[in-house]
């Protein structure tokens, strides 16, 4: 087996700071879309939650639906099919941003949804027998207690999210994954560009998803 | 909005041939359903046998069990389809690299069922391992007080509770499944997601193309879904909360 020889990694060098334009668009999606998609998703999960029946119900239905059709044609429908309806064409980018944090924010208000559902009903009452109102109890009673039992959850989610983003491919915006292609076809060594940019993904997450870890054990001690 | 609605579209013929477009999204259909059936099973029984190993008393094991889940669960799936397309082969011996390349037959199917199960397999071995961990202690040291040896108490008294636990969290893999195989289009597999774009292109019937290949993922989901839910059904042991009505 003479593979080993024939690997050039010296082509990592000149394909750098391509690879980090890529990298940076990855981590800028990512952070948008975990930002945009828990406040929606804390919305969303308030809705369903509320006692407005039509409300709960349209919540719901947006949660399920979000979450039982695959991202990759949850990203098809915004990038093809919504500018049909609208007249209006999105770049890649702009629309994965808006697609990822639609999407996303499904996924995260189940998590917001178990999280308030977690905090004692006592903690509810307690706020009404105070004379808050329901916004003044959520506000400050009820949603940082489910943030906080939840944020180990909400960042695992984010890992997630992460990996996800290589998604965008599909769309052709520049994120990390098409930055490694691009670079590869360039240099024509697409084996070696698909190894760094999978060592690329495997660090972060991996890294994460220790950090996640021991800030899980952490909380837990506190309380 | 001045789209042309034209839900006649699915019984025209495509542009270069005799098929209907209905024929590709039901061939597409028929790929994903073969992609994401024939993945879950590896990707349970693998699975099963890495979860199982994460629990066992020998480190090395334990170890290479972690090391494997952590692997598969870091990188993204459409990067590990990557790399088992474009970069696995690459590491055979030439003869062998050139057979996969050029004359392996059904090549991407292959690559995508054997990339998925793995991909989904370290996610059924966490879930195995979890199940495992929240039977008491006392079942497996009764096991082993009984004369039962460890792969024994495994076989008879550990692994049929824990699989019968991890139902719920199983039927959420098997309906991902087939929503995680729509990534094999990226390297040429036939399935839905690849029928979509390719009917939308061809027909310019975006909005009907997109709502009926979506409607058969639901179908997908809420088939897989039932499915679960009858075996979870079927596989309950009488006295155990889950059991009762």
């Amino acid at each position: 087996m003479s593979f080993f020889t024939q690997l050039d990694f010296s082509v990592l060098a000149p394909s750098l700071p391509f690879i980090w334009t890529g990298l940076k668009f990855t981590v800028t999606l990512t952070f948008i879309a975990m930002s945009g998609g828990i406040i929606l998703g804390t919305l969303l999960a308030l809705a369903r939650l509320s006692a407005l029946a039509p409300l709960a119900m349209a919540a719901t239905w947006y949660i399920n639906l979000m979450r039982s059709i695959p991202l990759l044609m949850v990203i098809l429908w915004f990038f093809l099919i919504i500018p049909l309806i609208t007249g209006y064409p999105m770049g890649a980018e702009t629309s994965a941003i808006i697609t990822f944090t639609a999407f996303e924010a499904a996924y995260y208000s189940e998590i917001m949804r178990a999280g308030i559902q977690s905090v004692p009903r006592g903690q509810v009452l307690a706020g009404q027998a105070i004379g808050m109102t329901y916004s003044q109890t959520m506000a400050h009673i009820i949603l940082p207690q489910a943030f906080r039992n939840m944020l180990p959850v909400l960042l695992t989610q984010t890992i997630i999210l992460f990996q996800d983003t290589s998604l965008v491919y599909a769309i052709g915006a520049k994120d990390l994954l098409k930055a490694a292609e691009i670079a590869g076809k360039n240099y024509n060594r697409p084996v070696e560009m698909y190894i760094f940019a999978a060592l690329i993904y495997f660090a972060i997450c991996f890294l994460l998803s220790r950090l996640v870890k021991q800030f899980q054990s952490r909380i837990a001690i506190i309380r | 909005m001045s789209y042309h609605w034209n839900w006649g579209i699915f019984l025209e013929q495509v542009q270069a041939g005799e098929e209907t477009y209905l024929d590709w999204i039901l061939t597409g259909f028929g790929w994903t359903v073969a992609v994401a059936l024939s993945a879950w099973v590896i990707a349970v029984l693998l699975g099963s046998v890495v979860g199982t190993l994460r629990t066992v008393p020998r480190q090395g094991l334990v170890f290479l069990a972690t090391s494997y889940v952590e692997l598969f669960r870091n990188v993204p799936l459409l990067v590990q389809l990557f790399l088992w397309f474009f970069v696995v082969p690459e590491f055979f011996p030439q003869d062998l690299s050139l057979w996969i390349k050029q004359d392996m037959p059904a090549k991407e199917f292959v690559t995508a069922v054997l990339c998925l199960g793995l991909f989904t397999s370290a996610r059924v071995a966490e879930q195995v391992r979890a199940g495992i961990q929240s039977l008491p202690r006392g079942q497996h040291m009764a096991g082993l007080a009984i004369g039962l040896t460890l792969p024994q108490t495994y076989r008879y008294v550990i692994l049929p509770m824990a699989f019968r636990i991890i139902i719920p969290p199983l039927t959420s893999e098997f309906m991902n499944i087939f929503k995680n195989s729509s990534v094999a289009f990226a390297i040429g597999v036939m399935e839905l997601t690849f029928q979509a774009r390719q009917m939308q292109e061809d027909s310019e019937q975006g909005i009907e193309t997109y709502l009926a290949v979506t409607l058969l993922y639901f179908i997908c989901a809420f088939i897989a879904n039932r499915g679960m839910a009858y075996i979870e059904q079927r596989s309950r042991v009488p006295g155990f909360i889950a059991s009762a009505k």
